[in-house]
């Protein structure tokens, strides 16, 4: 079970002047359940790469597999896919439209064709996943505030039942607490479930704390593919394409310049204290 | 009298149901009174919904207060003959840049606002120039705006501000949607912004570590003004703070932490320099 990408190329515009190299051969595995950051600058490509994962995008060149099939194939069920795959978009608060929470989170399993019953168990449970309570089944989504919101957006792609989750930006605008609740519960998510999480982002102490692999995109080809211990030892490297390291790296950095006998390579503040009191 | 003040400033709004019958009032500010001085750089912070947002539309008269008063370099807001005069010198930038450039090329965007205030058009080239200049943006003067990054994007609506030579400028998350580049462009030019062309700045922002210069931060929970101070007093309260649902920068947070473990470190550590200072320091002695 798992997604590969095989010399994947994507080009907007194709045959006219403004022809843009999006991807530019592109090959990853994604096997289950991992848990992998996805950044990039703005304008890298990791959106058109998201885009190609659930087939929304079909590849100029090079071939996608999802267990084992090619997703662009003629005979190949793309709707199935698409309910395997699951993508939450940016902002996806704003893609809320029913009268209340429950037949919001219901919208997608039932298109899926499921009964009634099930496509309501799958709904209970896609909201006790992201943590909202019963008491707010009832309530219009607009009355939520904006991180419950969000979470009621992630529970209608989960009632899905995807293998594979992938996030664009979920905690962007949201405030600490908001944004350190929504990646808890992915966390706890792909704990108990075993599924993929995929998580865009522009917050570097966010992936340094919650992923154990990170693919970072520079103008549309993959420029590192590793943990994220190794991905921000080359935080100039990350600089130069508009990108850092947590600020955690650079003190770590800084102290072990300045003799100290640290970790450089530390990339959370957990791992941080460890080193330092080790160090005194 | 500095150049934002407000008065006990208070705002409410109604909610209704679906049928539109009144099921009960919000306060979303809750008496505040500030005062900040020209030149400043202030800094609000605050869960979602605490009402900074509510907050900062009062100051380019957006929204009006309920009660209590809010005047702009002595103009009160209320007071409908200056609200254009208001809205020239108290300038607003918000989250999305996609929302708030409408040229085609970005000079023609940046001039958009001085046209509106019947500046001359000799002069309204110059403060195209200027503007963009300040944030560093001149040599994508020809550009179209949709080929740019989003923090480039973020410096147009900057300079489409100061060419309508604001005395004080307020930013609403002006970085949340930007990548650790374009977060950096734009803290860089709002600071310049502050230092070098005087200007006050009022930011709003979720992230910690762009406030740590600034002259005075207000964390604002349910409406009115919970915490104020310099930004090593306020951080230096990181329990206070994370009730509030907020945080801490990183070094901050780690000086923290080490600090519950037994380490002699000062409260409200700001950068990373005083953080290895500190710890060599221990070390040596």
């Amino acid at each position: 079970m798992s997604l590969i990408l095989d010399h994947v190329n994507y080009s907007y515009g194709d045959d006219t002047a403004l022809a843009v190299h999006a991807l530019k051969d592109v090959n990853l595995v994604i096997p289950d359940g991992q848990f992998i950051g996805l950044i990039g600058h703005t304008g890298s490509g990791k959106s058109t790469l998201v885009q190609h994962l659930n087939g929304l995008l079909k590849p100029t060149s090079g071939a996608i597999y999802y267990n084992g099939e090619d997703i662009h194939d003629k005979d190949y069920d793309k709707k199935n896919l698409r309910s395997k795959v699951g993508l939450v978009f940016q902002y996806p608060e704003h893609q809320l439209f029913e009268i209340d929470v429950f037949k919001d989170v219901c919208f997608g399993p039932k298109n899926l064709g499921l009964f009634q019953k099930e496509t309501e168990l799958r709904a209970y449970a896609a909201l006790k996943q992201v943590g909202i309570e019963d008491e707010y089944f009832y309530q219009s989504p607009f009355d939520l505030s904006g991180g419950q919101k969000r979470r009621v957006a992630i529970a209608g792609v989960l009632a899905m039942k995807p293998e594979i989750l992938v996030l664009d930006e979920p905690t962007a605008g949201l405030d600490p607490r908001g944004r350190d609740e929504i990646l808890d519960q992915i966390a706890k998510l792909k704990e108990e479930t075993g599924i993929t999480v995929i998580l865009v982002s522009h917050s570097m102490e966010d992936v340094a704390r919650y992923v154990e692999r990170i693919i970072v995109m520079n103008q549309g080809s993959v420029l590192y593919d590793d943990t994220p211990r190794e991905v921000f030892q080359h935080y100039r490297e990350l600089e130069q394409v508009g990108l850092a390291a947590p600020q955690v790296t650079y003190i770590m950095q800084a102290l072990a310049k300045k003799g100290m006998k640290v970790d450089p390579a530390a990339t959370t503040i957990a791992e941080a204290v460890e080193e330092i009191l080790k160090a005194l | 009298m500095g150049i934002i003040k407000t008065d006990k400033l208070t705002f409410e709004y109604i909610r209704r149901d679906e049928e539109g019958n009144v099921e009960g009032i919000t306060r979303a500010v809750d008496e505040v009174d500030l005062d900040v001085k020209q030149g400043d750089f202030i800094a609000i912070l605050g869960h979602n919904g605490s009402g900074k947002s509510t907050l900062a539309k009062h100051i380019n008269a957006i929204l009006y207060p309920t009660e209590g008063t809010v005047w702009v370099d002595g103009m009160d807001t209320q007071d409908e003959n200056h609200l254009w005069d208001i809205r020239s010198e108290a300038g607003m930038v918000f989250q999305n840049p996609d929302n708030q450039i409408i040229g085609q090329v970005v000079e023609e965007d940046v001039g958009f606002g001085p046209e509106n205030m019947g500046v001359p058009t000799k002069e309204i080239w110059e403060r195209v120039e200027e503007s963009l200049k300040a944030v560093g943006m001149y040599e994508y003067r020809k550009h179209s705006p949709n080929k740019l990054s989003g923090g480039q994007k973020q410096r147009v609506s900057i300079a489409g501000v100061i060419a309508m030579h604001p005395k004080c400028i307020i930013l609403d998350e002006p970085t949340a949607m930007l990548d650790p580049n374009g977060r950096k462009e734009v803290i860089r030019a709002v600071r310049a912004l502050n230092d070098v062309e005087g200007i006050t700045v009022v930011l709003i922002t979720h992230y910690m570590e762009e406030i740590i210069h600034a002259d005075m931060v207000y964390v604002m929970d349910k409406g009115r003004i919970a915490m104020e101070g310099t930004p090593r007093e306020i951080f230096s309260r990181v329990e206070e703070l994370q009730d509030l649902r907020l945080d801490v920068p990183q070094v901050t947070l780690l000086a923290y932490e080490l600090k519950q473990r037994g380490v002699n470190l000062p409260d409200g550590i700001l950068t990373i320099e005083e953080l290895v200072a500190a710890l060599s320091g221990l070390k040596g002695a």
